[in-house]
């Protein structure tokens, strides 16, 4: 039993009984930051400003969402976008923030390759996000489901074939996935729990083990320079702020984070107000209706370039149908930026432009996703295959060289 | 000392097996839970008339969730020994109307006359064999029979099982 005495107020009696300012000091005062960042290191806080927008119009969504095949059509459109006082408020703020969280996230991976901060001991942080990009990838296609409009409808069935392409169980799998031979009201209600209960419910968890698995090896800094975060803390605490080359996460951090944090909602909101349409697309403000593909069918903006993957392969080769070599570059591309850390083979932690092979790699990468995601919304037509199949090629190539490209790094740097 | 010792692993391993015995039967109960439903599995039969069919028209009928697309073949159209549905003197093809890719509906395209998928540029002839793209094998055919003028989907006759074995061989 730990001493307990007369509290002197109520933060002391919390102290005693919680360890509150222990716990202030490990979570927020005296955790270590390095000095030497810029704006791209406020992009994990500004995904959590948006996981937090997420919930908090997913609670108003989901008092008026009916999950029925014949009620979730209306109780979107009709009820919650006239008849809830901002009931459209809420939708809007739900569907930009899942686009705005995607980008962010893509942000947010693409600074980290940049910056090799996905090495040297910083594998967990890098396999932790690839799994909550995985986990947000799934909540987003499931509540993209869930107004059960035409692109709803047709997303779920393009997607839930996907699995058709396993061998053997193929078909019984989608039929389970599915509940029904085709997609139905009992796969409107199983996503449903997915999107709302299950997915949430793990991305929380996934974020805290994210969290703690920077905890070990620091954030990484522009140079890549490996701090001495002790001998720094203690400079800071002595009082020699200026020349530590660390600050503490609370106030001084996230004093710059909420700066970045506004720039960002304020771009956010007038997306919300003004420019939604982009989040919303217009077929889906049509009923599903099993009977009637719409004339083009593409997933939202950040899918675009797995999809351009899925269907840059056109042609049999040999043996192989086109359809299972699309599947596997489509499997392939979506596992492969989790294994990165294991493809690169230079040891040091150095920004892009300090790796003379490996800068053009990023460059040569962030162009093709750019490709494939522009034609990854065009129709499939003519010369708009020859394209998406030389972006794909490439893409996969890339990964393919990559631990050439960084071993040659290191050998030149010797 | 020893024999406590034993003993205790005993209770950890009964323990750790009954424990895993019930994971794995409530995976069972989790997995059966998703499956289809009674109601879905034993979906229905649909009897459709052919005889009011004109030539080169194409109807799309719902069945089991799925379209299902008939196609009264005209005199122009390659015949397809394998595919083709014949009933009395005329030919019709039946199909799944889902594309065998990824399961969107191809659409029917009278002047160019062939089925074209606006997912992924899949292109199938009248008879259902694929032109271009992705899809891996040509549209499938449905159980059906055959009773007079009239196509029974869902019963599988001797003129379907007759083409589902010269789709295999």
């Amino acid at each position: 039993m730990a001493q307990i005495k007369k509290a002197n107020g109520i933060g002391d009696w919390f102290d005693q009984r919680l360890a509150t300012k222990k716990l202030a000091k490990v979570m927020m005062t005296e955790y270590w930051i390095p000095k030497d960042i810029n704006f791209l290191w406020a992009m994990g806080v500004v995904l959590v400003v948006m996981f937090k927008l997420l919930i908090i119009s997913g609670i108003f969504l989901l008092m008026y969402y009916k999950p029925d095949a014949k009620l979730a059509f209306d109780s979107v459109n009709f009820t919650i976008m006239q008849e809830v006082e901002y009931g459209w408020l809420w939708r809007h703020i739900h569907a930009v923030a899942a686009s705005f969280a995607f980008l962010v996230i893509y942000i947010h991976m693409f600074t980290a390759i940049y910056y090799g901060s996905y090495k040297n001991g910083r594998e967990m942080i890098w396999i932790s996000g690839m799994i909550l990009f995985i986990l947000f990838s799934t909540t987003a296609f499931t509540g993209y489901v869930l107004p059960w409009g035409q692109m709803s409808f047709w997303a779920a069935q393009v997607i839930t074939n996907l699995f058709g392409g396993i061998p053997v169980v193929g078909d019984a799998v989608v039929t389970w996935i599915r509940g029904d031979f085709a997609v139905s009201d009992s796969t409107l209600t199983r996503f449903f729990m997915l999107h709302v209960f299950l997915l949430p419910l793990m991305i929380v968890f996934v974020i805290v083990i994210h969290f703690y698995s920077l905890r070990i090896p620091h954030v990484n800094n522009q140079e890549g320079a490996d701090i001495d975060f002790d001998a720094e803390a203690d400079k800071y605490l002595a009082g020699n702020k200026k020349e530590s080359k660390v600050v503490p996460f609370w106030p001084v951090f996230l004093a710059k984070d909420f700066y970045v944090v506004c720039v960002a909602l304020v771009i956010f909101f007038f997306c919300v107000f003004f420019f939604y349409d982009f989040s919303l697309p217009g077929v889906n403000f049509e009923p599903a209706n099993p009977m009637v593909t719409p004339k083009y069918i593409y997933p939202e903006w950040y899918f675009l370039w797995s999809y351009e993957v899925l269907r840059g392969f056109f042609f049999d080769i040999g043996p192989i149908k086109a359809m299972d070599i699309g599947l596997i570059a489509f499997a392939f591309a979506n596992v492969i930026f989790v294994i990165l850390p294991f493809l690169d083979r230079d040891p040091r932690v150095l920004p892009a432009h300090k790796r003379p092979r490996f800068k053009i790699w990023f460059w040569v990468l962030m162009f093709t996703m750019v490709i494939l995601t522009i034609y990854g919304k065009l129709p499939p037509k003519g010369i708009n295959n020859v394209i998406g199949f030389i972006a794909s090629m490439t893409f996969i190539t890339l990964f393919l060289i990559m631990p050439y490209i960084t071993k040659k790094d290191a050998r030149g740097a010797k | 000392m020893a024999e406590k010792k034993s003993r205790r692993d005993f209770l950890g391993m009964a323990f750790g097996g009954f424990a895993a015995v019930g994971g794995i039967m409530s995976l069972g109960a989790m997995k059966a839970s998703w499956d289809p439903l009674p109601s879905v599995q034993a979906a229905g039969f649909i009897t459709v008339d052919l005889s009011p069919m004109k030539d080169g028209e194409l109807q799309t009928i719902g069945w089991r969730g799925k379209p299902i697309f008939i196609l009264k073949k005209t005199a122009e159209m390659k015949k397809n020994d394998n595919r083709d549905v014949v009933v009395g003197n005329e030919e019709y093809a039946v199909m799944i109307g889902l594309c065998t890719h990824l399961g969107c509906i191809p659409s029917w395209k009278p002047d160019k006359k062939i089925f074209h998928c606006a997912c992924h540029g899949g292109d199938f002839d009248p008879s259902g064999t694929v032109l271009f793209g992705p899809p891996p094998r040509p549209l499938d055919i449905p159980p059906f029979s055959i009773d007079g003028t009239k196509l029974v989907l869902g019963e599988e006759g001797p003129e379907y099982k007759r083409l589902a074995a010269k789709a295999q061989g």
